[in-house]
């Protein structure tokens, strides 16, 4: 027991020291590292042309996914780092835009279209059966 | 002089496109019939005027000339032949000269090869070819010259994007502009049929070649440019929501829509005016797509040819032109006779929900891709990408799933439920083992990832059932298309759905010699080396894949140095196995001289891009089909 837990102390060590180790490796836990990647796709890196920190070469991108492998590591919920992220940048981090009185339209979009839709397309129907 | 006599071409090609919708106007307000006669070859020339423009900028590009401001912006004489070329649609006036030659030639095309539309409609479907011409045409000759010259011309050009020096880039945009452009000859066909209020079966049957050959092109377009992203952005990832992406996406899901509710008006003649409402649409998203694309309204990975002044006339031309169309509809809708009536469970019924739901999908589609504009309005910036999409779209797609599977099982005019549901047993236990696998064996990545593995699945079943107990040799090809199209479907959803359940991902520092794991595979880190090629130089790095027992194959990837713009590229190196794909990437080193690794092993991800092909084959099929059987019924009339 104690025999991997020396290993895996200094690593957490090296981690906090250097802060771009996670800018490009994962986390041991595979579970959190999946937790970062799943939060990392959803984060738009801020200098690129329209690409998330997940898949950019841009150095932003990597200091932004090693502060989200670190604070994921540390335990944090992906919610949080999102709205921690959202607090210092704004909302054009989070390619998920946060329900709001703005954004209200964008998400009731798809069941407004849908409902008007099945009016358009039933009423058609009754109209061709009458 | 070649230049000059692009230019020259150019503008000739304006006038023709002034003359043909003149023309045209005078024919269909009582001219004679020299004036009718007269529209045909008068498209042709412009066609032929606009090809030759083209081909002017294609030498000057070949030839390096640098007193072009063009070439000196966007090639240099050092790149390979096929990026000299490639570079004539890598900027934005060559990309709009293009577009504008393709919608010249489909004019050209109409005017030469569509006999079963009747004297009136083609005249007026020419005229409003005339008139979109002329528009692009004013575009580029005022606010895009691409035969502009500099007083002073450089020793060298500053060359070109090097991600954009792929091969992938010389087909790609050519293919996607001949799907775009193509569908200006839906619209105008639907215009025709507006102005000569001649909205019925005979106007579906003409039409719907000309939808499909756009929309083949459409497909493969999307399918190229998906796998050009996925191997030069070296992330692995195919799709991203971009609004690029996007654009290209919203006229495809308006042109399937249409593909399918023109089978209705061309067998039942039912929904007249949406299959018409759908045509305008459809080419209404291409020029939005342009608009998007060229006015660098939104930024995007694609953002590599804008210019926002430009914006405000590509805006003004497409108010004109979807607004003309829609005020047209508004008119005229009002004396197109409703179509047939039909049944709700029916195979009409079942295109109606495959319209109403790929239509759904092209509204979030639009409103996600327009909404950060709008809130920006409001002060507010803010970002909409996958997540959004994702959540969105993904559910009401994968009910079209559904619809898909069952759709082409039902009959014309009306059917049974009980009917169905015994044409359905085999597809719906095909899903149901489906699900058992899946439940059992695949990891839970997402609801959408898990729900799409199943329903492939059935829907690979259900896409065949249409040919059980059917005489193979005396099915139809339009048939064998359908069948083939919708298979492909159930492929690329595979893919799609493996690639996001089943990923490995492996990200390292490491030093030449040590070993890595990635899914089944043990990867070594052999060494680097210097790689040279004709217009860059490359640090490439050597890896040993070994998977079990089986041969070791080795993958390169390469840290790309372009000198001319100086740029840093990674190549990723890709092994296609026959159950997925190896992906490798080269990234920087660190001051301990240790590398970053990307490695991905991608199982299945091949098949999105095979199913988008087999989607594409689909389409070329029931094409061929269609003109088949026309000529057989032409022969069969003069016989």
């Amino acid at each position: 027991m104690r025999a991997w837990l020396l290993p895996l102390a200094a690593l957490t060590l090296v981690a906090a020291t250097s802060p771009a180790r996670y800018a490009n490796t994962q986390l041991a836990d595979p579970a959190k590292e999946a937790e970062a990647q799943a939060l990392m796709v959803t984060l738009r890196c801020l200098v690129c042309q329209g690409q998330s920190i997940a898949d950019s070469d841009a150095d932003m991108a990597a200091d932004m996914r090693a502060l989200v492998r670190q604070r994921i590591a540390r335990g944090e919920r992906a919610g949080d780092v999102r709205d921690w992220l959202i607090a210092r940048y704004g909302e054009y981090v989070s390619y998920d835009p946060p329900l709001t009185a703005l954004t209200a339209p964008l998400w009731l979009a798809p069941i407004a279209l849908l409902v008007v839709g099945l009016i358009v397309a039933r009423a058609s129907f009754r109209r061709r059966r009458s | 002089m070649i230049a000059e006599a692009g230019l020259a071409a150019l503008w000739l090609a304006a006038a023709v496109a002034l003359l043909q919708l003149v023309l045209a106007g005078v024919a269909l307000r009582g001219g004679q019939a020299e004036v009718l006669a007269a529209v045909r070859p008068v498209a042709v020339t412009g066609g032929v005027l606009a090809l030759l423009a083209f081909l002017c900028l294609v030498a000057v590009f070949v030839r390096s000339d640098m007193s072009v401001l063009l070439v000196v912006e966007n090639s240099h004489s050092a790149k390979p032949l096929l990026y000299r070329i490639s570079g004539v649609w890598g900027n934005h006036e060559g990309s709009m000269l293009l577009w504008v030659t393709v919608l010249g030639l489909a004019g050209a095309a109409i005017a030469r090869i569509e006999h079963r539309l009747d004297e009136r409609p083609l005249v007026a479907t020419l005229g409003a070819q005339g008139a979109i011409a002329l528009g692009f045409f004013a575009f580029l000759l005022f606010a895009s010259n691409p035969f502009a010259r500099v007083a002073q011309p450089p020793a060298n050009g500053l060359g070109l994007n090097p991600l954009l020096q792929d091969p992938g880039l010389a087909f790609h945009p050519p293919t996607l502009y001949l799907g775009y452009v193509g569908l200006s000859v839906a619209f105008s066909f639907a215009v025709g049929a507006l102005v000569t209020r001649d909205v019925g079966p005979a106007f579906a049957r003409a039409m719907r070649p000309w939808v499909l050959g756009a929309w083949i092109f459409l497909t493969l377009g999307i399918t190229a440019g998906s796998y050009w992203a996925y191997y030069e952005l070296g992330w692995g990832g195919w799709w991203f929501w971009d609004p690029v992406e996007n654009a290209s996406l919203m006229p495809w899901l308006a042109a399937t829509a249409l593909l399918h509710s023109v089978t209705v008006l061309a067998t039942r003649d039912g929904l007249r005016a949406w299959t018409v409402m759908l045509a305008v649409v459809a080419f209404s998203m291409s020029m939005i797509g342009t608009f998007l694309v060229r006015s660098g309204i939104l930024t995007s990975v694609h953002a590599f040819a804008v210019d926002p002044s430009r914006g405000t006339f590509i805006l003004a031309l497409l108010a004109l032109y979807i607004g003309g169309a829609l005020a047209l509809f508004a008119l005229r809708i009002g004396t197109v006779k409703t179509g047939t009536t039909f049944e709700l469970l029916s195979r009409e019924g079942g295109l109606v929900l495959n319209n109403l739901l790929l239509s759904v999908i092209l509204g979030v589609v639009l409103i996600g891709t327009l909404y950060p504009i709008v809130a920006s309005a409001f002060g507010v910036q803010l970002s909409v990408g996958p997540p959004f999409f994702d959540k969105a779209a993904g559910p009401i797609a994968l009910a079209l799933v559904v619809a898909l599977a069952a759709g082409p099982l039902v009959r014309w005019r009306r059917d049974r439920w009980d009917a169905l549901a015994g044409r359905l047993l085999v597809p719906v236990a095909a899903t149901g083992l489906a699900l058992g696998a899946v439940v059992l064996f695949a990891p839970f990545k997402s609801v959408l990832s898990s729900a799409g593995l199943v329903l492939a699945a059935g829907l690979a079943v259900a896409s065949v059932a249409p040919l059980w107990g059917r005489n193979l040799a005396r099915t139809p090809l339009f048939t064998w298309g359908m069948v083939i199209a919708h298979l492909g479907v159930a492929v690329s959803l595979f893919g799609m759905a493996a690639d996001a359940a089943f990923t490995r991902e492996t990200l390292i520092a490491a030093r030449p010699g040590e070993q890595v794991g990635v899914g089944p595979f043990r990867v070594t880190f052999d060494g680097l080396k210097p790689a040279m090629g004709p217009n860059w130089s490359a640090l490439e790095g050597r890896f040993t894949v070994q998977r079990g027992d089986a041969a070791p194959f080795v993958l390169r990837p390469q840290q790309r140095f372009f000198a001319q713009p100086p740029t840093t590229t990674s190549e990723a190196s890709i092994a296609t196995l026959w159950d997925g794909q190896l992906y490798a990437v080269l990234g920087n080193a660190d001051a301990g001289g240790r590398w970053q690794v990307r490695l991905w092993w991608k199982p299945f991800v091949t098949c999105i891009w095979a199913g988008g092909a087999l989607i594409a084959l689909g389409g070329a099929l029931s094409l061929l089909g269609r003109i088949r059987r026309a000529r057989l019924r032409h022969e069969e009339a003069w016989a």
